[in-house]
């Protein structure tokens, strides 16, 4: 079944990698280049940004990659129920949705690296100083998206497709510490407490952890902690939804 | 060895609108006032209990709503059911889904074709789900595309496909795995003459080869033509369960005259169940009588001078030759296409 999904992906490769990497390109573009270049924001901030535009292109691919097949495969074509009747448990199904959605969450990070790099050089300063812990990081932010796009996939309709990026992914990538870190919500008491429930704020101050140590950044315990609540909670909240949507 | 199926007192009920696994089938609303309840509950199955002997053709019959492919949906693992249970042969199909869905291949009602792969790719996934070598899978795939007629277009996606090849293509891949039992709904609906009978071939092809095959129809001749035996659905339990000629024997008479008048004395029923051949009179709501006789439009002119003789005025005269239908009718007072 990964294989078809590797198929379908691979047939689809050139829409995937515009709709994966355009956005972030953008916003490397104008935060990290046009903003810093003309004298808005200090040369660091390009370092600060690039953490969180890896978590956002990773958060983004992984939710995408598994929600909207999901929603299509499920209320459109019903393609999936031939794979509901392939000779395994149906939990498998989800699970193996959920691993599709990391590989392309994983590739999706990794690329937006050297393509920021291409973008915002020079004075990038990142270090990838722990190579076991940024890998963790990666795995948990990775399976965070795809178990999020399981849950979210099976939850939502097909019309409410527009509501789910309004009301969730918008609030999640502004709130989610990407385009500043989180002590800098510190004048803000209040906002920088309730931010603690997104998941996407572990995903860009863990990878600030590991690759610019030198700004300050939520302790890494905690981070690990968080992501792997995240993880559990959604994967067993997306299989619980999927096994709803796929027995009626 | 052949599998047989069986199922024991399935019930089911729907708390929410159109259920995936049914197939999308319109399911009658019971309580379609419910303004009050916030949940409307759809009972679709009322104690469905069958037996499918193993190797043999059986047809489940009945009209849209009826509990068909509900019934389906539950003995492939995609409905499960309120209270009941169902087994494909010594097989609990709740309790052993994986060893179950091993065992039985499904055409849907509603083609389910992956739009993102060929038709080729379609039967060679299918078939690698199953664990099937890579070198089998791809001869198997080459036969069932022959087989079905479509090499032609064996390398296409198949969005452009037109209904037919859809379909065929979903039985071709419903047979990848070479299952025992093999589940259709609602095979040919939609299906041009040539195609349904290209696709009878293939399942009595299917058949003949030691397989059990259960359908579902409204459609009867197709039942007819198809079944060894049949079962008669209506509003979730089973009226009738036979082979179709035993059903059809069932109907008093073969023949159904269904009467219609302007207006009707109430000695008319009596005076017909005096004619020559009728065997049975019934009166259909207000204004109808239903006539069940050995002879058809024989009995017209008498019963036409009947009428007249009694003050009613007919308005309308059906005859209905012996066939499935009639039986339908005679079971439920109502007709199948209703």
């Amino acid at each position: 079944m990964l294989a078809r999904d590797a198929h379908v992906a691979r047939r689809n490769a050139i829409q995937l990698l515009m709709q994966t990497f355009l956005q972030p390109l953008l916003f490397v573009f104008i935060f990290g280049r046009v903003m810093v270049g003309s004298g808005y924001m200090p040369a660091a901030y390009k370092s600060l940004l690039l953490p969180g535009i890896i978590a956002i292109s990773m958060v983004f691919t992984g939710i995408w990659a598994v929600a909207m097949p999901l929603i299509a495969e499920f209320q459109w074509t019903r393609e999936i129920e031939d794979r509901l009747l392939a000779p395994i448990d149906v939990a498998w199904i989800a699970i193996e949705k959920v691993i599709a959605g990391m590989l392309q969450a994983v590739v999706a990070g990794l690329v937006v690296i050297p393509l920021a790099w291409l973008v915002l050089r020079p004075g990038v300063e990142i270090s990838i100083g722990t190579p076991f812990t940024f890998a963790l990081i990666i795995v948990l932010v990775a399976a965070f998206s795809a178990c999020g796009g399981l849950a979210l996939g099976c939850s939502i309709n097909q019309q409410h497709i527009g509501l789910m990026f309004s009301m969730v992914m918008t609030p999640m990538i502004f709130f989610g510490c990407t385009y500043y870190p989180w002590s800098a919500l510190k004048t803000f008491p209040i906002l920088q407490k309730i931010v603690l429930i997104n998941p996407l704020v572990y995903a860009s101050e863990g990878l600030r952890a590991t690759l610019v140590p030198q700004f300050s950044h939520l302790s890494m315990t905690a981070v690990l902690i968080a992501l792997f609540f995240f993880d559990t909670l959604l994967l067993i909240l997306g299989l619980r939804q999927f096994e709803k949507k796929s027995v009626s | 060895m052949a599998v047989g199926i069986r199922t024991q007192d399935l019930r089911k009920v729907y708390s929410s609108a159109p259920p995936l696994g049914a197939g999308g089938g319109f399911i009658a609303r019971a309580d379609a006032k419910g303004g009050k309840q916030a949940k409307s509950e759809v009972p679709a199955l009322n104690g469905l209990s069958l037996e499918v002997f193993p190797g043999e053709i059986f047809g489940l019959l009945g009209p849209n709503g009826a509990g068909k492919s509900t019934t389906v949906g539950v003995l492939t693992t995609r409905v499960r059911p309120t209270s009941g249970r169902a087994w494909i042969g010594e097989h609990d199909v709740w309790q052993e889904q994986a060893l179950v869905k091993r065992l039985i291949g499904v055409v849907p009602q509603r083609p389910n074709l992956d739009f993102s792969l060929t038709a080729r790719e379609i039967l060679v996934f299918h078939a690698a789900y199953f664990g099937i070598g890579s070198k089998e899978r791809n001869e198997r795939a080459d036969q069932l595309l022959e087989k079905f007629k479509l090499t032609e277009r064996a390398q296409q996606m198949v969005r452009g496909f037109s209904g037919g090849m859809m379909q065929r293509l979903s039985i071709a891949r419903a047979m990848m795995h070479d299952p025992q039992v093999l589940f259709l709904d609602e095979p040919s609906a939609g299906l041009d003459p040539q195609t349904r009978i290209l696709l009878w071939e293939i399942i009595r092809e299917y058949h003949q080869a030691g397989r059990t095959v259960l359908l579902t129809t409204h459609n009867m001749e197709e039942a007819d033509a198809l079944c060894a035996r049949l079962a008669i659905v209506d509003h979730g339990h089973v009226i009738a369960v036979g082979t179709p000629g035993a059903l059809k024997a069932t109907i008093p008479g073969g023949f159904v005259l269904r009467l219609r008048f302007g207006n009707q004395t109430p000695q008319l029923l009596e005076r017909f169940q005096s004619l020559a051949g009728v065997r049975e009179v019934r009166s259909a709501d207000d204004m109808g009588v239903d006539i069940y006789a050995d002879r058809g439009g024989s009995l017209i002119p008498e019963i036409a001078s009947l009428a007249a003789s009694s003050g009613a005025e007919l308005s309308d005269v059906h005859i209905l030759e012996p066939s499935l239908e009639n039986l339908f009718l005679h079971h439920t007072g109502r007709s199948l296409r209703d």
